[in-house]
């Protein structure tokens, strides 16, 4: 291991355009050397920007050290240069995982067995998420979370239906969104689940500075989407008839109303 | 219709003062089909990630009863990101400045997905 770091490092200080960077840094990582894996990746990347598994392999020191929010970064600029780079799709996978974003995690590992159908940690990975999804769509809706919706929007408009706290992971704080009179917001909170992450990701990618609000317009009404607190995620739904003018003022009360409860609940 | 077609019909999005760019981004996969960008906009990075958006956020309206949405918004403290699905495939993007007069890119954009039917 020593002498093949050794020879890495002099045929990259050979050719410095080479991309034995890539094995360099993937071996230092492994060694476990993640200060020593990420000068030599940033410096390949200085040289090769548009290089996927550099951010890639960039992506995976970060996550390595507990750096998560880059890692998605860096795993994000590596599918916007490789859109089935099945690396990237695998971290993203295991963040989305972590997040309790089933959906996308599945989604991503799937793309990511496409791409390496012999990864048995993407299959094991795979099976695990599944499990996991099953499970959450076998439990029972939280039947507290209609109290809690009297207590954190009680005298707002909408405040027993149409409104939807969820946490980092989707899980319902407060609130209810029924369709034709069933509870749909464990459903909606696990496709929420990571969404704050990846707007914010998005905003920041683009150059959109921090995100404030999400809003969709749909054939049978709207709904907007904001971080009322960095840890909730606030969901306003109204049909058609409220303009999405109309829908901002009422999700902006929601938000604070929300941000006010969760600080009660703080404390 | 050619790539030039595209563009043309696309372009007059960004004639819209405040509108940084726009593309048109094929949906399954947030790959560009045609672009005009403003210089420093990442256009590979805006269709992947608008894409990914789009679907998340369409899975979450869905589950909430008000269907697929025919109308995006990320809303940014410096900017924000508009898109409108043009069929099943294609997704029309547009990167825009934070005080932008959203109802004319709205009404922009279903011009132009009228001119891509």
């Amino acid at each position: 291991m020593v002498d093949d770091l050794h020879a890495l490092r002099a045929e990259l200080a050979r050719d410095p355009e080479s991309l034995v960077f890539l094995r360099l840094g993937e071996m230092l990582r492994v060694a476990g050397e993640p200060d020593a894996a990420a000068r030599v990746t940033l410096d390949g990347l200085h040289r090769h920007p548009h290089l996927a598994d550099a951010h890639d392999l960039y992506a995976r020191i970060l996550a390595d050290v507990g750096d998560l929010e880059r890692a998605g970064d860096e795993w994000s600029t590596a599918l916007s240069l490789a859109p089935r780079h099945g690396g990237a799709h695998k971290g993203l996978g295991f963040l989305a995982f972590r997040q309790r974003d089933f959906e996308a995690a599945l989604e991503h590992l799937e793309l990511a067995l496409a791409s390496d159908p012999s990864d048995p940690t993407v299959v094991q990975a795979l099976h695990t998420v599944r499990q996991a999804f099953e499970d959450r769509m076998a439990a029972p809706p939280a039947s507290a979370s209609i109290g809690a919706a009297r207590q954190a929007f009680g005298g707002l408009e909408g405040a027993e239906d149409g409104l939807l706290l969820v946490d980092p992971q989707g899980l319902v704080m407060a609130g209810r969104i029924a369709v034709g009179g069933v509870d749909q917001g464990e459903i909606v909170a696990a496709y929420l689940a990571g969404a704050s992450q990846e707007a914010a990701r998005t905003a920041r990618l683009i150059g959109l500075g921090d995100w404030t609000a999400i809003l969709a317009e749909g054939p049978a009404g709207h709904v907007h989407i904001a971080p009322p607190t960095p840890a909730a995620l606030l969901l306003v739904r109204r049909d058609r008839s409220v303009p999405p003018g109309r829908l901002q003022i009422v999700a902006e009360r929601a938000a604070d109303a929300a941000r006010s409860w969760l600080e009660e609940a703080a404390r | 219709m050619s790539s030039a077609a595209y563009r043309r019909v696309i372009e007059a999005i960004t004639r819209v003062r405040g509108v940084r760019g726009a593309m048109l981004v094929a949906a399954a996969d947030g790959l560009i089909v045609a672009d005009a960008l403003m210089e420093g906009i990442r256009g590979n990075a805006v269709a992947a990630l608008a894409a990914s958006l789009v679907k998340r956020v369409g899975n979450a309206s869905e589950a909430s009863g008000v269907g697929r949405p025919h109308f995006v918004q990320l809303r940014g403290t410096e900017g924000m990101l508009l898109t409108l699905p043009t069929g099943e495939e294609l997704l029309l993007v547009a990167v825009a400045d934070p005080d932008v007069n959203v109802g004319l890119v709205r009404l922009e954009m279903l011009r132009a997905a009228e001119g891509l039917a």
